[in-house]
């Protein structure tokens, strides 16, 4: 079985698959290193699943769910902010707490719009998603969304790392802290929002801490592990369109697997070889 | 209400409530959060799993969880632990993806299993799911006092010859088995909510041990017995009204406590004469 399936390179949602892949994971690599510096990885999880809420209320009301992703991945993150729990446990319990909520909205939300407007298959798209069902349409919006995000974090790179991995001192030096983050968090939330559009919104932290941690795993420079977690996150996504589109021959036939399961496996399975024992760099070690 | 299949959900949704707040108490002792929010997820792919090969979902539920567990776990000592807890959650999650998309009813079966399903405990699946219950609180009568001091004071258990790894290894066990009886009622998703909000709430209001478990277990019955009564008369899914009067309960304790602590920072000499003389 060839590697590449017939007609592979010339079908459009392929390519549409590949550049909207493309965009996301890069934006998310980028963003994503610092939610991993931050430790922030369950806030960035909250604020995929409150972004379920922002995308099955956005199909309510009939408009796109990406829409709703970012009005919801924004507001969230404001209120996040704005809440400014300072000790980590009470925040998380905090964070928990409106997250069920959260959930419990979205599950009304999507009961409504299987019943009301009877559209089947609705909680798969919003909460699980998949590359080839985006609207091509939306692709100039999310690039765009994209950019901002990315420049937001290239061009705070600096006070940003600062303010991450040491507040005091940023504080000390004159960075504006809370300006910082709050740019930060805009950046987090637009990301997200994107990640939840590609793998939808409850797997949408695969794209945003996967391909960041393992990066963080191999490297020690921020710079470096921001590109290459870029680039992990282009590959593991352009693998994964390949895979699915293959995976029609695959037993138990008929059907596709999901593009996104693959996204999420090959994002586990990438972190998990940098558990591998690594010879050479032990015995430098020892 | 109380007629037929819905014995089992009233029997089911009581004992879940019961082990949920038992566990959830010392989840947010622990700061363990986003570990109980995993830990439900794996159950979630179990049963997606049991159904697409045809097996009782409580086997599905039960080893998907307590893999997922004790994976998690297990990576989290090696590595940033927040990170990894995502990476096998989303795992998890997409594996249920995959599972479902295989099998045949694929939208129904997966909104009832993340969101809950008032209906969701067969005849077949109770007995399983009473028998693990009942395993669940037994577990946690006689791990309290140890996991208690280790949650609290870890030096002192050290001391007196606790092993903490050990504890947390018997606490990941007795998570998975509460998660794997919650989820075909209230849901993968809000199974977490019925966890944390009731110990979470109970605990801003009372400081005795003891005494919160009491009030969490008590919080944990009347959320999950409302949402079930909710769910039958307005056939919205049961997950909505368990995140609901779940926020709705921390926030009012949140609320009294702050009260309770403005008051007696507030007309304090006045109150001590009173006190005198009682």
């Amino acid at each position: 079985m060839p590697i590449f399936g017939p007609g592979f390179f010339q079908s459009s949602p392929v390519q549409v698959a590949l550049l909207l892949g493309a965009t996301v994971s890069v934006v998310c690599g980028a963003v994503g290193v610092f939610a991993v510096l931050r430790a922030q990885s369950f806030a960035g999880h909250a604020l995929a699943d409150l972004g379920a809420t922002g995308g099955s209320a956005a199909f309510l009301i009939g408009v796109s769910q990406l829409w709703g992703f970012v009005v919801a991945c924004a507001l969230a993150a404001g209120s996040m902010q704005l809440s400014g729990l300072q000790r980590p446990r009470s925040r998380d319990v905090a964070t928990g707490i409106v997250l069920g909520a959260g959930l419990g909205l979205a599950a009304l939300f999507l009961y409504f719009d299987t019943t009301v407007s009877n559209a089947t298959g609705v909680s798969v798209t919003i909460l699980f998603g998949s590359l080839f069902a985006v609207d091509p349409g939306l692709l100039p919006a999310m690039a765009g969304l994209g950019a901002v995000s990315l420049l937001i974090t290239l061009f705070l790179f600096r006070p940003l790392l600062l303010s991450s991995v040491n507040p005091d001192m940023a504080q000390a030096r004159g960075v504006p802290v809370r300006a910082v983050t709050l740019a930060y968090l805009v950046a987090l939330a637009l990301a997200v929002a994107l990640s939840a559009m590609a793998v939808g919104a409850v797997l949408s932290t695969a794209l945003l801490i996967g391909p960041a941690a393992t990066a963080l795993r191999l490297t020690s420079s921020p710079l470096r592990a921001l590109l290459l977690a870029a680039l992990l996150g282009l590959l593991i996504t352009s693998a994964s369109v390949v895979l699915a589109y293959d995976s029609y021959y695959w037993p138990p036939a008929g059907r596709g697997w999901p593009v996104s399961f693959f996204v999420v496996a090959l994002v586990f399975l990438v972190y998990l070889a940098t558990e591998l024992p690594r010879p050479g760099r032990r015995r430098r070690g020892a | 209400m109380f007629s037929g299949f819905m014995v089992n959900t009233w029997v089911a949704g009581t004992l879940v409530a019961v082990v949920a707040a038992l566990v959830g108490f010392f989840a947010v002792l622990r700061g363990a959060t986003f570990l109980a929010h995993a830990v439900p997820n794996g159950a979630f792919a179990g049963a997606a799993g049991a159904s697409l090969i045809g097996v009782n979902p409580v086997l599905g539920l039960g080893c998907f969880a307590l893999a997922g567990a004790l994976g998690i776990s297990w990576l989290s000592r090696r590595g940033r632990s927040d990170a990894v807890t995502a990476l096998s959650l989303v795992l998890m999650l997409g594996l249920g993806l995959l599972f479902l998309s295989l099998s045949q009813e694929y939208s129904a079966e997966l909104f009832s299993l993340l969101f809950g399903d008032v209906v969701g405990v067969s005849s077949s699946e109770l007995v399983p799911v009473a028998a693990l219950g009942l395993v669940g609180v037994v577990a946690v009568v006689l791990l309290f006092r140890p996991l208690l001091l280790s949650s609290v004071v870890p030096e002192v258990a050290w001391a007196r010859g606790l092993d903490p790894s050990r504890l947390e290894l018997a606490f990941l066990v007795v998570m998975a088995l509460a998660t794997t009886m919650t989820v075909p009622l209230v849901g993968a998703f809000l199974m977490f909510s019925l966890m944390v909000a009731p110990a979470a709430a109970a605990r801003s209001l009372v400081s005795r041990p003891l005494a919160a478990v009491g009030l969490a277990v008590l919080l944990a019955l009347v959320v999950t017995w409302s949402a079930i009564a909710l769910a039958y008369v307005s056939n919205w899914p049961i997950g909505f009204f368990v995140g609901a009067l779940g926020a709705l309960a921390f926030v009012l304790s949140r609320a009294l406590a702050a009260r309770a602590d403005r008051r007696a920072a507030g007309p304090a000499p006045a109150a001590a004469p009173a006190e005198a003389t009682a």
